[in-house]
């Protein structure tokens, strides 16, 4: 066991601890932040396994874009806080089916590839020239096709985001906000308990 | 280093995330569980990348990990522009009371 494996198990150990948390969390705003760690603890990976370019690109976009981006859905969401309103009825299901899954998995994994290597001891570091190279000349139509699917989801995004064009402002937003409102104020009456049910944890 | 150390860890973020996706009924996590596994992918095919690297200019695992990775924020994005036009309309973005379109 080299120390390259010993590196690699501590960076696994910490993401795959932080993905069960991000999906058990009872509180929203920690279950965004638990995905920050994951998708650090991914990048780690992605560095351990030579790949600089992708894992910075990992840190950038994941890191810096995204997960900003669920702490604002959250945010303007204003989702409620408590196990029995986050978690559905098929949890248990779900629970069996996911372990059935991994057990699967690991056992086709390790039958398949259980005598494989990496080809060098030392991971050999693909340049950022190469990623590049292959990127613009054997891969350009996909790029293209990327770049113009990135143009036709902005155009989704502010579509569906965007107030209806006929709407005059405040009747429109009256409703949902006083529905709002009234859920909020359930969820404040019975928010002590639940809250300090949660911060016992 | 072995392989299956990745690969394990993979597959375990891939189950964990689809575990989210079925357990959890606020329509943003259901997303965030969704990233997981997109991520899950991406760890594969750089692993994969990394066994049949030759060292000449063959980076095809770690394209196809940067196209996951603009089409994951492509979908964080529209998916949150429906989530927020669903709370707009209905004040919840609960999966169980989205079914209208239930047959």
């Amino acid at each position: 066991m080299t120390s390259l494996d010993i590196v690699f198990i501590l960076v696994a150990v910490v993401t795959g601890g932080a993905a069960v948390m991000t999906v058990t969390s009872r509180n929203l705003v920690h279950a965004a932040l638990f995905l920050g760690v994951t998708l650090a603890g991914i990048g780690a990976t992605f560095l351990l396994l030579a790949a600089d370019f992708v894992a910075m690109v990992q840190v950038v976009v994941y890191l810096g874009a995204i997960t900003v981006l669920f702490l604002f859905g959250l945010m303007l969401t204003r989702a409620p806080i408590g196990r029995e309103t986050l978690d559905s009825r098929n949890r248990p299901m779900a629970m069996v089916v996911s372990a059935a899954l991994f057990g699967i998995l690991v056992v086709l994994i390790v039958r398949a590839f259980g005598s494989n290597q990496f080809p060098a001891t030392e991971p050999i570091s693909s340049s950022v020239a190469d990623l590049g190279m292959a990127i613009f000349s054997t891969w350009v139509f996909p790029f293209e096709v990327v770049s113009m699917m990135l143009l036709a989801a902005l155009v989704g995004a502010v579509l569906l985001a965007r107030r209806q064009s006929g709407d005059s402002g405040t009747e429109t937003r009256v409703t949902p906000i006083r529905e709002a409102l009234d859920d909020s104020t359930e969820e404040l009456d019975r928010a002590p308990a639940e809250l300090g049910s949660g911060g016992e944890r | 280093m072995t392989l299956i150390g990745p690969l394990v860890l993979a597959a375990f973020l891939f189950c964990v995330g689809l575990y989210g996706v079925m357990a959890r009924r606020n329509a943003v996590l259901v997303l965030i569980s969704v990233e997981l596994m997109l991520n899950a992918v991406n760890i594969n095919l750089v692993a994969f990348q990394n066994l049949v690297w030759t060292g000449d200019a063959d980076a095809t695992g770690q394209v196809f990990a940067l196209f996951v990775i603009v089409v994951a924020a492509a979908e964080v994005g529209v998916g949150l522009a429906i989530v927020f036009n669903m709370f707009r309309n209905r004040a919840s973005i609960n999966i169980d009371d989205a079914d209208l379109m239930r047959w």
